[in-house]
């Protein structure tokens, strides 16, 4: 057997034993029908042209060209008994004055108004609440994302330490292979919630009828997303897979994990907090804990040249290369040790891994 | 290929303490060898040498004369001392996912899964949660572990702590069956009657260092004492008074006595003979726990 075959096994494990926890089926559930109600339910709700009764007329023709469902009245005063038995949105009475019980219908208002002509010089510019949410949504899922798939490697990792299955596990495969497989599996199993919520809510916009250019405008900016997202995520997994090798029961993983909390968090709050601000922004994107949340979020802004996301990637790639060393080497030092939390700086010079690989 | 598993000159310190000192012993085919020694010994430094689990500073193990290499080693089974597998997986799938990551296909773990916990007498238990499953049930479970992709080689770290008599005998007669097979076997306990039931070959180990290493049999030659027992019809207490005897236990008729260098113990059979009927005179071989005292002081 090889060590990718090891690696396989161990990440088949890891994805199967989670498939059938309830926990996690039950969190993807709710975060699907997030994502149903966050793209279906407006349309839903907000959807139809109001209702509207005139006396047939003049009024009455140019309210239903705007698209609006008129009901022809004999008289006002029907009308109005109309709006107030709440059979209608609205009425139009002579003046032309509108009748409504508490908000008058927009869609109404404007059928009725002169509107200026109005020219677009930017017809793809982004809408301003999308770009103020874009940010957030792709912050968000980073965060959450890493945080609770970071989390479960490390409990992981330490219910093989706590129950002392890791004993027969390092008899038998190489650490780095019983690593690897932990980190690929927690990746599978993130990138296979994050891939069906995105596959649902976009389904759930084309139903809800949602703008055409925001699925066009945000294709390029989740395209990049996508590569930070992994070299990210990879970057904290082995993190995580360390801080749960350090500590020997769950309960202390809180604890323990408690730098890589933060770590996740401040660059979370620094995104959504500084989104405004250019110069921060840019340097966000180059730091490699806040970058696959910042360079997404500057390209759908369309702030970016061509070289920068590229640039800001080659740094992630070369941070997660380095951190991937680092905690498969703490990993590898304190996996063994089942005496009570072992300390970083013993982890650290634990050789015993290099010495039997070598 | 079952094979000789040859440990050459171990040494291992941790930090200042020498854990091994010069540590030498085969473990034979198809022989169950009982690893004794005192906490701290050094048993389970050896053993997780032996699985690569820790690596030794100097000395070499080999596996039918050649360096052993971690292929082969993920053909050994292994029970730690610190037992442990998924508490929430079932007994069956944590057995296939081990015996996947032996190497074996997964039809071949289905076929030997069925089979080995039969014999351990928890096949009904299959399907359930481990966490589930009774103490000596999950030690049984542990056993199978150690043993569902049929090692070529096994070493087991007291397997029989906690373990009822009736489970002590299952366990022995699994690994009668492994030795059947041609399997080299080392087992370490603290149950010195259970090993000297048992073993076929000895190990002892005390501070680092190996004390006494071979055939049991032999061994117990080689430490016994020039100790008989004699039973009479009448009252053996005359021995006390024949040259060059020293009485250990007079009870009546029977008595254990030592000789003293020189002392014949043809003289005293004929002695006791002259004196009425002999019923029993034997030399009394020593037990494990004496062979131990004597080369563990």
């Amino acid at each position: 057997m090889t060590t990718f075959d090891a690696v396989r096994l161990v990440a088949a494990r890891e994805i199967r034993v989670k498939l059938r926890d309830k926990a996690f089926i039950w969190s993807t559930v709710i975060f699907l029908l997030i994502a149903v109600a966050a793209t279906v339910l407006p349309a839903v709700f907000g959807g139809g042209a109001s209702s509207v009764a005139a006396v047939s007329g003049p009024t009455a023709a140019a309210l239903a060209d705007a698209g609006l469902d008129v009901r022809t009245v004999a008289d006002d005063a029907a009308a109005e008994r109309l709006v107030r038995d709440g059979d209608v949105d609205a009425a139009v009475v002579a003046g032309p004055r509108v009748l409504a019980m508490d908000d008058a219908p927009s869609d109404v208002v404007e059928a009725l108004s002169a509107q200026p002509p109005i020219e677009l010089l930017d017809p793809n510019a982004v809408d301003q609440t999308l770009a103020f949410l874009i940010p957030y949504a792709f912050a968000f899922v980073f965060f959450i994302t890493s945080l609770t798939f970071g989390l479960q490697i490390a409990q992981s990792v330490t219910e093989e330490k706590q129950t002392r299955v890791v004993e027969i596990l390092v008899a038998t495969i190489p650490v780095r292979a019983l690593l690897a497989g932990k980190v690929i599996g927690g990746a599978i199993l993130a990138f296979g919630q994050i891939a069906l919520i995105a596959v649902v809510g976009t389904v759930g916009a084309r139903l809800g009828d949602a703008p055409d250019n925001v699925l066009s405008l945000l294709g390029p900016a989740i395209g990049w997303f996508i590569p930070f997202f992994v070299l990210g995520f990879v970057m904290m997994a082995a993190l995580w897979a360390a801080v749960g090798a350090l500590v020997n029961r769950q309960e202390d993983i809180a604890g323990a994990s408690m730098p890589m909390q933060l770590a996740m968090m401040v660059p979370f709050f620094a995104v959504i907090a500084l989104q405004d601000n250019p110069v921060a922004m840019t340097i966000l994107s180059y730091v490699p804990l806040s970058s696959p949340t910042a360079m997404p979020a500057r390209l759908f802004a369309g702030e970016t040249a061509g070289w920068e996301p590229v640039l800001s990637l080659g740094i992630l790639a070369v941070a997660a290369v380095a951190m991937v060393f680092v905690g498969a080497r703490i990993y590898e030092g304190s996996l063994l040790r089942t005496n009570g939390r072992t300390k970083l700086a013993t982890a650290w010079r634990d050789r015993e891994a290099a010495r039997l690989a070598g | 290929m079952t094979q000789l598993l040859r440990l050459d000159g171990l040494n291992r310190a941790f930090g200042e303490r020498q854990a091994l000192k010069d540590v030498t012993f085969d473990v034979a085919p198809g022989r169950l060898t009982g690893f004794v020694g005192a906490n701290g010994a050094g048993k389970t430094t050896t053993m997780r040498i032996i699985l690569g689990v820790l690596a030794a500073d100097s000395g070499t193990i080999t596996w039918g004369g050649t360096p052993l290499t971690r292929d082969q080693r993920q053909r050994f089974g292994y029970m730690p001392e610190e037992r442990g597998l998924y508490p929430k997986m079932t007994v069956r799938d944590q057995l296939t996912y081990l015996g996947r990551l032996h190497g074996l296909t997964a039809g071949a773990v289905a076929r030997n899964i069925s089979g080995l916990l039969d014999r351990l007498g928890i096949g009904e238990r299959a399907d359930e949660q481990l966490e589930k499953l009774s103490l000596g049930n999950q030690q049984r479970a542990q056993i199978a572990a150690a043993l569902v992709h049929e090692p070529e080689l096994l070493v087991l770290d007291e397997p029989f702590s906690g373990l009822d008599p009736i489970a002590v005998d299952t366990v022995v007669a699994v690994l009668r069956e492994q030795t059947a097979r041609g399997v080299p076997v080392l087992f370490s306990s603290h149950q010195l009657d259970v090993v000297e039931r048992l073993c076929d070959d000895l190990v002892i180990i005390g501070d680092g260092a190996i004390l006494a290493a071979g055939r049991s049999d032999q061994l117990r030659a080689a430490y016994a004492l020039p100790r008989y027992e004699i039973r009479v019809d009448g009252d053996a207490g005359w021995l006390r008074d024949q040259p060059g005897v020293t009485v250990i236990d007079l009870d009546g008729p029977r008595a254990v006595f030592d000789l003293d260098s020189g002392g014949d113990d043809q003289s005293v059979l004929r002695a006791a003979l002259a004196r009425g009927p002999v019923r029993a005179f034997a030399p009394v071989a020593p037990s494990l726990a004496e062979i131990f005292r004597e080369v563990a002081r």
